[in-house]
This record gives C-alpha cells, structure tokens and sequence, in this order.
C-alpha cells in the first residue's frame, strides 16, 4: 500500500480530495480507494506510461530561456482534481454573468461611455489604460461581442469558497492542454471513467469553430476561418497548432495574409488568393497590423485594422479587448455586473487594494509583508511580487515601483490556495493549484466544464504558470446523481 | 492550402527520404567494405563525395577515416545533410504543418526524431551501426507508408509525394555518379593493380537501393554494368529507378492547379533519362557528364517547383 491517506496532511489549507480527517470528499472517495489500492509498483507504472504518453502524443510547451527556445514536454500529475457538479454549477453561471458584462463594459467603453458618466468606473482609469485602442473607437462588432473567448483563473481559499483571481481577455491560453490532459488520463485510469460520470470536454474545438464561423460576415455555408499565429517560436506555438487542427482550420502567420485594396484579407495559397473571413488571432493587437499599431511589427498583416472595420473580417477577440484584461478594471467587474445586469455577483472577486488610490495605496506600503502585488497589465506570472516570500531588500523595491507608478499596481492578500494530491517520488502531497476555465462567448455561451488545472509542482510554492515551474492535472467535473 | 505550407510539406518529405537515403548508402557501404580483401580499395572518401559535401568534410576533419566519415554522415551538427540534421529539419517541417497531417505521423516522427538522437552513439560503433540503420530506414518507410495509407491524396499529399520522388531520383542520381566516379578512378589504377572490382560495385549500388532482388526478378541476368545501368534509368516499375520516381513526380504535378511550367520540365526530364544511350553510358566519363545533367536539369525543376507555388510574391 502506496498511499496512505491518514498520512496525508494539507497543513490547514483546504484540500480539493482530502478532509482534515484524512477523509475522501464524497466527489473524490472512489478515486482516493481506488488510488490507495494500487502499489508502489504499479504507480510507478502509470506515471511512466503518462510521461510515455505525453512524448509519444508530443505534448510540449516551449520555454524562453537565454539560449533560446526549448520545446519541452509538459508538466504533468496523474491525480486528477475532482470538483462535483453541484458545485460546479453556480461556477459555471458565474462565469458566464462575468463575461457578458464584461463585454458590455468593453463595447460601452469603445462607444457611449454610459457606466463613465454614470461616474461607477473612473475616468482616470481609462485615460492611463495600456490596453485601450483609440482605433477601436465607435465600432460595434457582431452580436455587439468583443471579448469572445475568455479564460479566467479561479482560486478556492482556505474558506473553501471559489474566487475570480484574473480575467485574460486577450489571447488567453491553455485550453489544449486541458483536452490533452483528459486524453492522458483516459489512458492511464480507463477503469476510474467507468465509476465516475466525468462532464466529457472534447466538444470545445467544434464549439469554437462554430462560434467563430458565426462571426464570418459572408453568409456562406463554408466560411474561411483561420488561426493566426506569431509564429513557431511563439510558447503557444503547440495549442495554435492542435486548435487549428482540431477545427480543420488553416493555421496561419501573418506572411501568408494580406488585405488587398477592396479592404478584404486574403490568404496565400497554392491556387492563388483565396478570402478570409474570420481570423481567431493568437497574437497580441500591438503587432498585429503595422499600419494602425507597431510600425515596426513582422509579425501582423498591414491593413487588418481597416478590413476589421469595414466590417470585412471578424478578429477573435476583437481589437481593444485587452481594456478589461487590466487588473485595476478587474477590481470593478462586480460594479459592472450591476451596473450593466441589475444582478449580484455570482462568484466573487479577490478582495482587491488599488494602488491609484492614496488610501489603499497607503494601506499597501505598511502591509507589503501580507499581500501579494501585481503589475496591472502582465501575465504569465511576471513582475509581482509575494510579500510574505520577499525579501525586506525586495519589498522596499517594490515600494518605490509602486510609488512611482500607483495607477500599474494592484495588492491582494496572500491568499491560502487550496491544494489537491499529486505524486512526488512515489507518494502524495499537497501541492497548491488553480483552475483556468474558458468561457466562449458568440450567439451562445459554452463553458468548459472544469478546465485546466495548474498545479505549483515545488512544495510550498504559489507560483502555477508552465513556465515558471509548474505543472497542470486533468479537471473532472462530476456528476454524482441526485445526491451530489 | 498555404504556399507556406505546401513548401513545408515538399521539404518534409525531401528531408525524410535524404535521411533514408543515407541510411541505406551507408549501411551498403558498410557491407561492402566488409567484403573488400584491401582495405585502402573502398575508400570512404566515396561516401561523402556521394553526397556532394567533400569540401564541406574536408574543412572539418582531416582524412577520410571509417569513423570520421560516419561521425560526418550520421549525426554531425555542420552537416547539413546528415541524418540527424536532416531528422531534425523533417521534424520541424512537421511540427510546423500538424494541422495537416494526420497525428500518428506528427508521433512518429516525433519518435524516429527521438530514436536517433538518443541511440546516435551506437550508431557510430561498428556493432551498433546496422541496428541503428537499419530502424531509421525501416521507421522511415513506416512514415511513408502512414501518409499513405491515412492522409488523404489531396495536394497536401501530392506536394509530399513530389519531394519524395524528386529526392529519391536526386538519391539514384548520386549513387550512379559514385559508380561513374570510382569506374574512372579504377581505369586509372587498373595498370598497377589489375583485379576489377566492377561487379562488386554494381552489386553493391543495387543494394543501397534495395534493388538487388528486383533487379534479380525482373532482369533475370547477372550483374553487369549495362543492365544495372538499364534498370536504374529506364525500369518503370521499380520505385527508385529514375523513370519510376520521375514518373512519380509527374503525375503528382499533374494534380496541382496552375501546374504547366513545372509539368512540361518534369516530362522533358523523364523522357531525357528514358531515351539515354546505355551503350554510350558504359563510358566512365560520358557517364559522369550524362549523370551531371540530369542533376541540373532536377535543379531547375526544383527551382520552377518553389517560383509557381512557394514564393508568396508570385501568388500575390
């Protein structure tokens, strides 16, 4: 016997699996017997024949590093996390509120500026936004949408509540590691999925074809969708490819487009030049058209700007979106949900210290050692600081950063993330993780059930991002009858 | 589909048939040098000039040893046309165009990829060497086989199956050219040594190409140099013989749209080496110069190829 779950302590943070009793939570009790079942032995095993997998499968992501690109296998723990349906519900409800008021803020922000006015979001907020495009102004995309795919990072703290910790509007995401995680794990535990009723995930790369195909302002049966990506350099290089091909969709880079003088795009091809009528585009506004952005870009197409607002192509997600990925608008979504739905929130925002203002900004600088500060418009985990993990010489650094640019910084309070179970050497531990469900937003709304899961593979560690050193665990949500 | 791609997918099969192409020249050498009684008679020198590559060896090693030779053809990093290298350029093809190709290939690939990187030392040992081979070559023709049997024959396959053909022809090419070569360098040693070792050279071009049983099948003769030359020029049925593979390459241009340039130098190429003169051919240096030609002219074809559907300012 392997796993001894009376052993197992998640040192008072709430565990996904495992009660403070060393108990099973009713969603998790088949996997935890069944996991305690196995041997040493044949663990060893099925972690090996998902390490196998994923080489086999060529499941890699590509790491920045000074010498260059890595492609590497990803990270991977066999221990799925389990969350059950009931639960899941009012989650997925939530996200589904978020977004749609988000994209009424986006479209509002880009045209009237009612909720500005109306004095609920700050002026000043936007006039020093990064990531607000005047050359989106007075435009209203299809099904007034501009934010169509959305992956927010939900955390649970100690209370065991789900908390909304970001939203990343612009080109969010990890969404094929999710489905090749559940790939993984159907080869590895084929007996779990017969006892569980796990919510399948595999019909997402035919909901995203269909809501982008909705968006092809030709009405045709077979519209031209295309994924552009930066390149094959590019750390999502991987899941451009698998979504493409998932959708039987042609994947792109900018050199093989161009926008001719009838403001269409076009695509190279072997039989000449052939029209595109909606580009899911992996690569972020600035380089996306040298002639309205970065002059300087390779990466983009010139003239795609004009063709989007001649109403010619659809871009996915809409230039300008990247307005409520800040981190500072974040802390105003629960405003925007009542202000643009009339409703409550359903899922809760982190409770969140705006540095731009002196009160809170106070409030921050005294409490460096207990939050965790964030530069508004980064990802991927960079740039912020944890206070209860830096150094005194760190925290004074990060003081000055924040006093000369309050309006870019956000604190939060350390937050005590829940762990869930995953293998380190033949045993379990609690390692903390999250969960980046993706929300589709086109005529429909499709939430991924569950999503994917990052896991901080180093003990003790909060950081999740693949690139720093974390790794990810299939999601199941399950369905546990009329009782669960 | 994306001239982007359409390049991509042509290089892909060009990369993966250099690599089997190698493996097999290689590993006949290697058989042959083990029946040479002499053994200054096989030199190795044969084997790079095979490849076109001598001054790119001789700039980084000094002597053509059995084991500088293999290091250079095998796995080193300068080479271009290395297996490795071109493995490594194959996978990348690949890993640039998945969303066309069916995933299994994406895996194999990946794995014969993966296979020579991790089992290059062996490669290089005398004892290691065929086993190491001789599974690139197999994994090789695995691949081919997949693309056939589960891609579709669209004109993603067909840009394949052109760099496939182009590069096997290019390959039978070069190995007939080694013969030419080394029939003029013999004509000069023959005073001083006198024993011939015509045959066991044509028996050993038959066996890079993995020709011998069918030549033995279909010829129905022993070897000699006028039938070999015979059945690697003008045979339609066998694959690696240059008007199969020609032939190949032509009737997968005749599948592309916008196809008139390049169709008419491909069959002008393939009635050129169908209507050669073996008779006149049997002459070492007629041969080097014949071979030389149709060297030039795959060139051209090649260049035609990548102007009508790889350059994106054409289809501008």
């Amino acid at each position: 016997m392997s796993i001894d779950w009376k052993s197992y302590d998640a040192n008072g943070f709430y565990d996904e699996l495992i009660t403070a009793r060393g108990k099973p939570r009713p969603a998790g009790s088949v996997l935890a017997k069944y996991l305690g079942s196995l041997s040493d032995q044949e663990i060893n095993e099925r972690k090996l024949a998902a390490e196998h997998a994923i080489i086999e499968m060529g499941i890699s992501f590509t790491v920045y590093t000074e010498g260059g690109n890595i492609d590497r296998a990803w990270p991977f723990d066999i221990i799925p996390r389990i969350i059950a349906r009931s639960e899941w519900d009012p989650v997925d409800r939530g996200l589904r509120q978020r977004l749609t008021a988000l994209n009424l803020f986006i479209d509002d922000i880009y045209n009237e500026q009612r909720i500005v006015r109306d004095k609920v979001f700050p002026a000043e907020v936007l006039a020093q936004s990064k990531n607000f495009r005047e050359q989106c102004r007075d435009f209203h995309p299809v099904h007034g949408v501009w934010a169509h795919i959305c992956g927010s990072d939900l955390v649970r703290d100690a209370d065991g509540r789900i908390y909304v910790l970001e939203d990343n509007l612009r080109v969010p995401s990890g969404v094929s590691y999710m489905l090749e995680n559940r790939q993984v794990t159907k080869r590895v535990f084929p007996e779990l999925f017969e006892n569980y009723r796990i919510q399948p995930v595999d019909e997402y790369p035919a909901q995203l074809f269909d809501m982008l195909a909705s968006l092809s302002p030709r009405p045709l049966d077979y519209p031209e969708v295309v994924v552009l990506t930066p390149g094959i350099y590019n750390s999502a290089y991987f899941e451009h490819a698998y979504l493409a091909q998932g959708m039987g969709a042609e994947l792109v880079e900018g050199s093989d487009l161009l926008v001719a003088d009838d403001d269409c795009v076009y695509m190279r091809t072997i039989e000449g030049l052939e029209r595109v009528d909606v580009i899911y585009r992996r690569i972020d506004d600035w380089f996306m058209d040298p002639e309205a952005f970065d002059p300087d870009s390779l990466l983009g197409v010139p003239g795609l700007m004009r063709a989007w607002r001649a109403g010619n192509v659809a871009l996915v997600n809409a230039p300008g979106a990247g307005v409520a990925d800040d981190k500072v608008v974040y802390a105003y979504v629960p405003e925007m949900i009542r202000y643009y739905l009339d409703e409550e929130p359903i899922i809760d925002n982190v409770p969140t210290y705006l540095c731009m203002d002196p009160k809170q900004c106070e409030y921050v600088l005294a409490n460096l050692d207990q939050l965790v500060v964030k530069p508004a418009n980064e990802s991927g985990g960079y740039g912020m600081i944890v206070g209860p993990h830096a150094t005194k010489a760190q925290r004074r650094e990060f003081a000055e950063l924040i006093r000369r640019d309050p309006r870019n910084y956000i604190a939060q309070p350390t937050l005590k993330i829940s762990t869930a179970p995953t293998l380190c050497d033949g045993h379990v531990e609690p390692r903390h993780l999250d969960l980046r469900p993706f929300v589709l937003q086109g005529v429909r709304t499709n939430v991924t059930a569950g999503g994917l899961t990052r896991v901080a593979l180093n003990k003790g560690s909060l950081v999740v991002n693949s690139s720093q050193g974390g790794g990810s665990k299939d999601t199941w949500i399950v369905d546990l009858g009329s009782g669960g | 589909m994306l001239s982007r791609v359409a390049e991509r997918l042509y290089w892909l099969a060009r990369y993966l048939e250099r690599a089997e192409g190698t493996a097999r020249m290689v590993t006949a050498y290697n058989h042959l040098a083990l029946d040479m009684p002499v053994a200054d008679r096989l030199a190795w020198a044969g084997l790079v000039s095979i490849t076109g590559s001598e001054d790119l060896f001789e700039a980084r090693f000094s002597g053509y040893t059995e084991a500088k030779v293999i290091k250079f053809l095998l796995g080193d990093k300068d080479n271009p046309g290395s297996i490795m290298n071109s493995l490594s350029h194959a996978r990348e093809n690949v890993r640039t165009t998945r969303d066309l190709l069916p995933s299994e290939v994406w895996e194999a690939v990946n794995e014969l990829h993966l296979f020579a990187r991790s089992n290059l030392d062996s490669g290089w040992t005398k004892r290691g060497r065929y086993h190491y081979l001789s599974q690139i070559r197999s994994r090789c023709q695995q691949i081919t086989g997949m693309l056939a049997g589960t891609m579709s024959h669209d004109h993603a396959y067909h840009f394949i199956r052109l760099g496939r053909n182009l590069e096997r022809a290019d390959m039978t090419s070069r190995l007939l050219d080694v013969a030419a070569v080394s029939l003029l360098q013999e004509d000069e040693d023959k005073d001083a040594d006198g024993a011939g070792f015509e045959g066991l050279l044509w028996v050993n071009i038959l066996k890079s190409l993995s020709a011998s049983q069918m030549y033995r099948q279909h010829v129905r003769r022993g070897v000699n140099a006028s039938d070999v030359l015979h059945f690697l020029f003008h045979d339609k049925a066998f694959p690696r013989a240059m008007a199969h593979a020609l032939g190949e390459v032509e009737s997968s241009l005749a599948q592309l749209p916008r196809n008139d340039v390049p169709l008419r130098m491909a069959i002008e190429i393939k009635r050129h080496a169908l209507q050669s003169d073996i008779e006149r051919l049997l002459e070492p240096k007629t041969l080097h110069a014949f071979i030389d030609e149709m060297q030039q002219e795959m060139a051209e074809l090649h260049s035609l190829i990548s102007e009508t559907w790889f350059s994106l300012d054409r289809a501008a």
